[in-house]
């Protein structure tokens, strides 16, 4: 079911650590004493029910909070290591290459598809047009970086469907094209892990089939480690080596698919259920 | 009119438009009974007396019930619908000027000078509508790009006058060395302004930008020693040809190229030199949306947070939008101070920096040809109805009320990508996906 027949090859080191992570604002706890690995080449979801902290992990993950307390320890496959908790601000994506999209779509809906996935590869322009002055004058080692830029883009809007729609506004495309442009923006960083959070919100079946999809090759392609908030248990089920499950900032359980769906630990908490409903709704979900 | 009857109330019977009409009548007469019935007058005893006006009065009130009556019948009850939009042929006549519209502007700018070359008062008036052409499209760079509403901008004006002026009169420097370091100063004060409004935003962002025009005015007003206080600096140093200076001497611009002297050459060389400065402005500004800095700043525009999650460095991003704005407001300060002769700090009140916001919105924020038709159409249109002295006040809010109803996000709203992955057709972006920043 994980599909671990045609899973890369991965050295199963992990890629981010999280120790004993905190988070409070104010007296409101929203993650208590976190702890979790993700592995390299592994797809790890993070599900939970609704205002677990799901998502105030990630903003710390991704620089936008400081965490209150604990380490956040992310290593490049080239050795290179990373406290995410002391970088903080733009420069989790710039310095450590850690890529996010959002729950609610956050795309640049005034400029085209193809702006969009330039404007994400901006740190390799900027050093390309010698910033701004090389660019000014127009010489050709920023033409050529431009191009190569454009061709990055161009791979992408391929991979997610999106070639025919390139010079159209972001703002006009489809709900589910918007989800797929932001994880192509996201790819377009060169990210060395991608945080999606919830990816699949708001997709059909089939829609959620092919991010699927997507995921899997960016996986399987690019070796690159994702990291996933996500409601669809058919997303998360299908394609997550790894699950860690939060509830009121607190994890709960931490395993692969199998274990999770028989942990009745999850399902109570998920479902908000007495203990005598726990079976009866796993039996609904085939236990 | 027939387009507009399908999408307004139904049609009113005559009695139901007496009716309205009378009842604006109503309202009409308890509001001007004071206004414009009575008038008190101080008389020669230094009494006040009371007098009265009704022939006024009953006209006033006679033309509310008629066009009451009138809009009424035609539209009917509710807001009256403008369409929201223009009339189609107003905007197909739009799109077909528009293509031609800025090649035949710069043609007729560059022109000007030969085609008026008897008349000051339409030079004159062409360098005023160009430096405001300059002060806009450096404006368009923080408001239009990057999205950051600046209501100080005539700060970085006034410092660039104000450097030229000072650096002229006590180093004797030359114009083309006062420029750039003019140019220079500004934009660290820009930077200055910057990093103090780096996390504002909107309503705050507006404030404190205020209060920067206002200082920056206030100290030129009280520090004396260096400014001058409220008497300003004169006798700055008139422009001079590359070093040939536009006077009736020996080795001056007319006898070198043996012209006879004539003050309009100054006049004209004036009006070049401002020329070439706002169409550098313009190229400057061109070129940088496709670089990837510009591509930040509309970026940071669109979505802030998204930019931090690319990686993007969001404090510099804003400085650096700060400090190229006003280097050219700066630019446009000391092409001021050398066109005058005399600065002073009255030049530099919120009222101009009111202005060149109102060209930059009016015209389209991110429009370079917007902006440059709304300074030409305000700066001359204005000059144009003086002989209707307060009418023109009239005339001008109708014309701005028009543009809010058909034209809301300016003359120019679309926006042009920056670059295109098909070749061959070159779309433009609708208005209503564009986002106007946070500020």
């Amino acid at each position: 079911m994980s599909g671990a027949n045609n899973r890369p090859m991965t050295d199963d080191a992990p890629i981010l650590i999280v120790d004993h992570l905190s988070m409070r604002f104010g007296g409101l706890v929203a993650v208590d004493d976190l702890s979790f690995v993700a592995r390299r080449g592994h797809i790890t979801a993070l599900i939970g029910p609704n205002g677990a902290g799901k998502t105030t992990v990630f903003n710390c993950i991704t620089g936008f909070y400081k965490p209150t307390s604990g380490l956040l320890r992310l290593a490049h496959p080239d050795h290179g290591v990373f406290y995410l908790e002391r970088l903080l601000n733009f420069r989790v994506a710039k310095l450590a290459r850690v890529a996010r999209t959002f729950q609610n779509i956050r795309l640049f809906s005034g400029m085209t598809v193809l702006e969009n996935l330039i404007v994400a590869q901006h740190n390799t322009l900027m050093v390309a047009s010698a910033f701004t002055f090389a660019g000014l004058l127009g010489l050709r080692s920023y033409r050529s970086a431009e191009t190569a830029a454009v061709d990055k883009a161009r791979y992408w809007l391929e991979r997610t469907g999106l070639l025919a729609r390139a010079d159209e506004a972001a703002g006009s495309l489809a709900y589910g094209e918007q989800r797929r442009l932001e994880i192509a923006r996201a790819m377009c960083t060169d990210p060395v892990l991608l945080c999606l959070d919830e990816p699949a919100a708001g997709l059909n079946a089939r829609e959620s089939a092919e991010l699927n999809e997507l995921l899997k090759f960016i996986q399987r392609e690019h070796q690159i480690s994702i990291l996933l908030i996500e409601h669809d248990m058919s997303v998360v089920m299908q394609i997550s080596d790894h699950i860690v499950v939060l509830d009121y900032g607190v994890k709960i359980a931490d395993g692969t698919p199998e274990q999770i769906r028989n942990d009745p630990k999850v399902i109570a908490a998920y479902l908000g259920v007495e203990d005598e409903e726990v079976e009866k709704v796993g039996a609904e979900v085939g236990l | 009119m027939t387009d507009k009857a399908t999408h307004t109330a139904p049609q009113l019977s005559v009695a139901d438009a007496l009716k309205d009409a009378a009842l604006a009548a109503l309202v009409a007469f308890g509001l001007f009974f004071f206004l414009i019935g009575l008038r008190s007058e101080q008389g020669p005893t230094g009494a006040l007396l009371v007098t009265t006006r009704w022939p006024e009065f009953a006209m006033v009130v006679g033309a509310v019930f008629l066009g009451a009556f009138g809009r009424a019948l035609v539209f009917g009850r509710g807001p009256i619908r403008i369409g929201g939009e223009m009339p189609s042929w107003v905007t197909h006549a739009l799109a077909v000027a528009g293509r031609f519209a800025a090649p035949a502007l710069l043609i007729f700018a560059v022109l000007t000078p030969v085609l008026f070359y008897q008349n000051r008062y339409i030079l004159d008036l062409g360098i005023l509508v160009l430096t405001y052409v300059m002060l806009g499209w450096g404006l368009n760079i923080v408001v239009g790009l990057a999205g950051l509403l600046d209501l100080g901008y005539v700060a970085f004006y006034a410092v660039g006058a104000y450097s030229y002026a000072l650096l002229a009169t006590h180093f004797e420097l030359s114009f083309w060395i006062c420029l750039p370091l003019a140019g220079i100063l500004a934009a660290f004060w820009g930077v200055m302004l910057g990093f103090p409004v780096l996390r504002l935003r909107g309503d705050y962002l507006a404030i404190v930008t205020l209060a920067f025009g206002e200082i920056v005015r206030l100290v030129l007003l009280n520090w004396q020693t260096v400014t001058g206080g409220p008497n300003g600096i004169s006798s700055i140093p008139r422009p001079s040809f590359f070093g040939l200076p536009f006077n009736d001497e020996e080795g001056g611009f007319a006898a070198t190229f043996g012209l006879e002297f004539s003050s309009t050459h100054r006049i004209v060389f004036l009006f070049y030199l401002i020329l070439a400065l706002a169409l550098v402005t313009n190229w400057v500004t061109l070129r940088l949306r496709r670089l990837p800095v510009g591509r930040a700043w509309e970026a940071m525009r669109e979505d802030e947070i998204a930019c931090r999650s690319l990686g993007i460095n969001t404090t510099t991003t804003k400085l650096t939008a700060f400090a190229i704005g006003a280097m050219f407001g700066g630019f446009a300060g000391s092409f001021f101070a050398t066109r005058q002769g005399f600065i002073s700090p009255e030049s530099f009140s919120f009222g101009e920096s009111a202005l060149i916001l109102a060209i930059v919105v009016l015209g389209g924020m991110g429009s370079q040809l917007g902006v440059a038709v709304a300074a030409l159409v305000m700066l001359a249109g204005f000059e144009l109805f003086r002989e209707f002295q307060s009418y023109r006040m009239v005339v001008f809010g109708l014309a701005m009320v028009l543009i809010m109803i058909w034209r809301p996000r300016g003359l120019v709203s679309t926006r042009d990508p920056s670059l295109y992955l098909g070749a061959d057709e070159k779309k433009t972006i609708a208005a209503s996906m564009v986002k106007q920043g946070q500020g």
